[in-house]
């Protein structure tokens, strides 16, 4: 019962226009059709938060929308925001800490984390733990992740100042 | 982890959705939020032959404010709810509610009309429209009814939804007297369901309490109120609450559901903790004023 629909959306700030079947979600969408990797897919069932992208300006799991449910939406990835001062901030700081072992938890922890900082640039520490804990990291235990958020608070904080 | 396959329609109008509900039965299912359904379908625990998207749907969605009563349209999604003026004034219980479900990423999408079609026990806005006396507005292709909440869930995934019938609605009676209301569960982990849960209203007349709601949650088929607990606070001084009285009560009276995290002893006394909890929260927030 596979068929191919036609699916227009925004994708990174390009007008884009593919075809998927109607069981292909979201994540497998951008990782397959699109080729855009850095959303990784872990659980497959809205557990882990790997496959965290912005649709419509909110964070939303990858897995748990169909493709062609983002008809007509502005979908941004890790890859879209290359550029952006945040995401920027949220890396240098992830690098520092040594926030990843594996890596494959860390585009959804960036993605989640920068959401936070935008709509709470001073986020305490528990709202921290509180914003993150629907990522799942395996190797890292969370704190690194926390320290690296907190401090790219600060750093986005200073650098508007 | 790949859903079974299907058809699927971007469903323009109701009269659209229900005349295709009307041909497919039970084999069809509404895609709202999908927060739910989408892993329910991913592990092939669901397993539709149509998904009927209403997201396009004109007129499902947003928050209104009657003169008697705050309506909330089924497609309203919880980030809306907690960001909507009218609901932290008029229905504060479930702005509170909003941060216990799930994580932000799910509450992006996750609707409240879903929400309560799907019943889920262990789910916290059952348990809120318990508490808060709402009614649901259905509908189908023959017209619409309304369904009291504590007529509305029968158990698990369990509604009193008949086939081809969709939750329109839920209105909220808006407070007539002072109230106060909390809302609090005890987790696994951050976001998880609740191992058991409890949303509690009180209604205020010169100090007493008028009317109390114990709404509970994750401790048995469906959201269910404990009118013993209730009883004991009935006619008593908002400053000094019976919380002992009324957390005995509620012990003796629930005859909770195991599940596969906790018995039915440890979801008893978890239940009764939480109830604790929120009384003494609710009169030490009478006291401050």
């Amino acid at each position: 019962m596979d068929s191919l629909f036609p699916l227009t959306l925004r994708l990174n700030g390009q007008q884009v226009r593919h075809e998927v079947t109607q069981r292909t979600t979201l994540a497998e969408f951008l990782r397959q059709t699109a080729g855009l990797t850095a959303t990784h897919i872990g659980c497959e069932h809205g557990v882990c938060g790997a496959c965290t992208v912005m649709v419509d300006g909110r964070i939303v799991r990858g897995c748990l929308m169909f493709a062609l449910q983002a008809e007509g939406a502005e979908v941004t990835t890790l890859e879209g925001l290359a550029q952006d001062a945040a995401m920027q901030a949220l890396q240098k700081r992830f690098h520092e800490h040594n926030a990843l072992q594996c890596g494959f938890c860390t585009s959804g922890m960036l993605i989640t984390a920068r959401a936070l900082l935008e709509d709470n640039p001073r986020p305490s520490r528990d709202q921290v733990r509180e914003h993150l804990s629907g990522n799942y990291c395996r190797c890292t235990g969370y704190q690194a992740i926390v320290e690296a958020t907190l401090g790219a608070a600060g750093d986005i904080e200073e650098g508007a100042a | 982890m790949k859903a079974a396959p299907f058809d699927y329609v971007r469903v323009e109008s109701l009269e659209e959705l229900f005349s295709l509900m009307g041909a497919i039965g039970d084999d069809a299912l509404i895609l709202a939020g999908g927060q739910s359904l989408v892993p329910a379908m991913a592990m092939r625990m669901a397993r539709p032959r149509l998904l009927l998207d209403v997201n396009h749907i004109p007129g499902l969605s947003g928050v209104t404010l009657g003169d008697s009563a705050l309506h909330i349209g089924a497609l309203t999604r919880y980030h809306e709810l907690a960001a909507s003026p009218e609901i932290a004034r008029h229905a504060p219980l479930i702005a509170a509610a909003v941060p216990l479900i799930a994580h932000e990423a799910i509450r992006s999408r996750g609707t409240l009309g879903g929400n309560i079609a799907h019943a889920d026990p262990a789910s916290e806005m059952p348990a809120v429209l318990l508490a808060l006396d709402a009614t649901i507005h259905a509908e189908s292709g023959q017209g619409g009814r309304t369904i009291p909440a504590c007529d509305f869930f029968l158990g698990t995934y369990e509604t009193a939804l008949a086939p081809g019938e969709i939750v329109r609605s839920v209105s909220i009676p808006r407070p007539q007297r002072a109230e106060r209301s909390a809302i609090d569960e005890v987790v696994r982990r951050a976001g998880d369901y609740a191992m058991a849960g409890a949303a509690i209203r009180l209604v205020a007349e010169a100090g007493r309490v008028a009317e109390a709601r114990i709404a509970l949650f994750g401790v048995a088929d469906r959201a269910l109120r404990c009118a013993p607990a209730e009883e004991a606070l009935r006619g008593a001084e908002i400053a000094a609450l019976p919380i002992e009285e009324a957390v005995a009560a509620l012990r003796d009276a629930l005859e909770p559901l195991a599940d596969l995290h906790a018995g039915a002893a440890t979801k008893r006394h978890l239940a009764g903790v939480v109830t604790g909890r929120l009384l003494a929260g609710l009169q030490e927030e009478h006291e401050n004023g």
